[in-house]
């Protein structure tokens, strides 16, 4: 009888003790992570840069310096270097600053987005495969493997393709193309978690599978499956910006990077360094997050 | 070895039903009635409702999804609505350019990932290594279509070196491997092989790095054997893993160049593709996204076996 009172306690208390030394050690764990990244002059310097860039896009209204829709006739195609048109005009005789500041805007919301939506619902799926098991592994695998034998940017293309241009369709058809490789990352670290000894102590100790997977599941294989979403942000800005340039994302005279790279194309005869502006755009921010990215994988340890 | 070749082969023909079934969605998911993917908007009311009967569009999807995949099976793509003509007509030549860009894409980017991947595995941590990964992250964060654009401004339009679009005289039809085809195969190339270029700088550099720690290259070095002993003993554990990551790059580009092909005018499936999507001829989407996809399913099996074939210590249970 002593012993049944007493024992729950002494769990109890233990638990306590534990997830204690755990918000404990997860602080140490970030503050290691931030002095591993402080350290990395790349990482460093590649933040900065998508930091730069966010603030300007955000803050486009303010600091442009011209309408993004106004265009003249009579000065089309204007060269980098054109007074009061730094980097000159585009095929309508629109500012092209004025139009990459604003169209920024659309290619990060149409880049991130998917990757987001992808990260949420690929990792409810992955880690309730990893975790459950037997049947439920099986069906949401099997699912996972179908859109694995379609190449990315064919099931993109595809998808917005049959569902026609817009903004909103090229979004689904992305987040549809990411969750597949997230779902397949969070069900593999979640069974390596699963598995581990303090899950059995929590189990045995009474915990019901939703607190487990709360507590001690998701914050094990978050770290992993969040760094693993972020190397996906550099693809899907290609990939958001490669289906405007097919006429798949936004419809003109919407600024967007892909979409002024297609309407430019025809102008790389008459003002070729302009026309190729907004596509420098999409390779900066595209290779700042993949350094980002690698950045917080070496920081944050994680394998693979 | 047979059992696990049958075994493989019978794991696949679900995934391949799957992929047919996805396929077949298409035309379900777009807005519309699918019939409108089938015959002309101006057709006269009793001409839609006998093609409804003759398609079986009156009937459930599973059902339909059946006699769909009957004709498939036969080689029945159905008919194009902007041409008329049938959808494999156009896409089997398609196709082959499509193959011609990405076999020379993924053969130029194998060889340049396995040469920088090499230097950067076996000189770890030296300015080799660092440029090397650095041209690897720039290989797979470029946009490769504004990539291709850059590539026309410098040798079409400032140097005049290269053609800025089309298959040569004639188009697709005349190819020959002469000069005059084989400069417009130049620029799409290497645009399209700037990825598999990356990815397998990435993939040889890690295989080489791990390789050349193992104890066994320490053996081999003690007792004595020549750089280029080593060498080949290296390039003999690294080749199974380097081999298939280019095979599934292939496949990647079969599906993945249709941006490059827009841009370079390239007659293959690409092209075909971003015209169905302008003109909204769907049996033509649908048929080419369902021909590459197949396409990927096999090669994916192949290079299973293959790596298989190669590499006795990988299990086939």
């Amino acid at each position: 009888m002593a012993n049944s009172t007493t024992a729950p306690s002494a769990a109890e208390a233990e638990l306590a003790l534990q997830a204690r030394q755990a918000a404990e050690s997860s602080a140490g764990y970030w503050a290691g992570v931030w002095k591993r990244v402080r350290r990395d002059p790349v990482t460093i310097f590649c933040a900065s840069v998508l930091l730069l860039m966010l603030l300007a896009i955000v803050f486009a209204s303010l600091i442009a310096p011209h309408d993004p829709y106004q265009g003249s006739m009579i000065r089309r195609l204007r060269p980098i270097g054109t007074p009061n048109y730094i980097l000159g005009t585009d095929e309508l005789g629109r500012d092209m600053l004025t139009r990459l500041l604003y169209g920024g805007r659309l290619s990060w919301f149409m880049g991130i987005t998917p990757v987001a939506l992808a990260f949420v619902i690929g990792t409810v799926l992955g880690v309730l495969a990893g975790y459950a098991g037997g049947k439920t592994n099986m069906a949401i695998m099997r699912v996972t493997d179908v859109f694995y034998a379609f190449p990315s940017v064919l099931l993109a293309v595809a998808i917005s393709g049959a569902l026609g241009a817009g903004i909103m369709n090229a979004i689904l058809a992305l987040t549809l193309v990411f969750i597949p490789p997230i779902i397949r990352v969070a069900e593999t670290v979640t069974t390596g978690v699963r598995n581990l000894d303090f899950v059995d102590a929590a189990r045995a100790s009474g915990a019901n599978a939703f607190t487990i997977v709360r507590v001690h599941v998701l914050g094990n294989v978050l770290g992993p499956i969040f760094v693993y979403a972020t190397s996906l942000i550099s693809v899907s800005m290609i990939l958001a910006s490669g289906l405007s340039f097919l006429g798949l994302g936004t419809k003109p005279p919407e600024p967007e990077w892909g979409l002024m790279l297609n309407t430019l194309r025809t102008a790389i005869y008459v003002q070729p360094w302009v026309a190729v502006l907004p596509g420098a755009c999409i390779f900066v921010t595209s290779i700042c997050f993949n350094l980002v990215s690698d950045g917080l994988r070496q920081a944050m340890d994680v394998k693979g | 070895m047979f059992f696990y070749l049958i075994r493989r082969i019978a794991y696949g023909i679900p995934i391949a039903l799957a992929v047919g079934f996805v396929c077949f969605m298409l035309v379900q998911i777009a807005p519309g009635d699918p019939i409108n993917a089938i015959v002309p908007p101006d057709a006269p009311g009793d001409v839609v409702e006998q093609v409804r009967r003759d398609y079986g569009l009156d009937k459930p999807l599973p059902v339909q999804f059946g006699l769909w995949l009957m004709k498939v099976v036969q080689g029945d793509l159905g008919r194009s609505l902007a041409s008329g003509r049938p959808v494999w007509s156009d896409l089997s030549s398609a196709i082959g350019n499509t193959l011609m860009l990405a076999a020379s894409a993924s053969l130029l980017g194998f060889i340049l990932g396995c040469a920088l991947g090499g230097l950067a595995g076996t000189f770890r941590g030296s300015w080799l290594d660092r440029a090397a990964v650095t041209i690897a992250v720039g290989g797979v964060s470029v946009p490769h279509y504004w990539l291709g654009m850059v590539l026309v401004v410098i040798f079409s339009v400032q140097l005049n070196w290269l053609p800025a679009m089309g298959a040569g005289p004639g188009g697709s039809a005349d190819w020959a491997w002469g000069w005059e085809h084989m400069k417009h195969l130049i620029l799409p190339t290497v645009t399209l092989s700037v990825i598999p270029m990356g990815i397998v700088t990435r993939t040889v550099r890690g295989i080489v790095a791990e390789i050349m720690n193992q104890e066994f290259v320490t053996a081999l070095r003690g007792k004595g054997l020549t750089r280029r002993g080593v060498f080949l003993h290296v390039v003999k554990n690294a080749a199974p893993t380097a081999l298939a990551v280019m095979g599934l790059q292939l496949g990647y580009l079969m599906g993945g160049s249709i941006l490059v092909e827009t841009v370079f005018s390239w007659p293959g499936t690409g092209l075909l593709l971003n015209n169905a999507i302008f003109q909204r001829d769907l049996p033509v989407l649908q048929g080419t996204i369902l021909v590459l996809a197949m396409f990927f399913v096999i090669l994916n099996l192949l290079v299973d076996l293959m790596q298989t074939a190669l590499d006795p210590r990988i299990k086939r249970n």
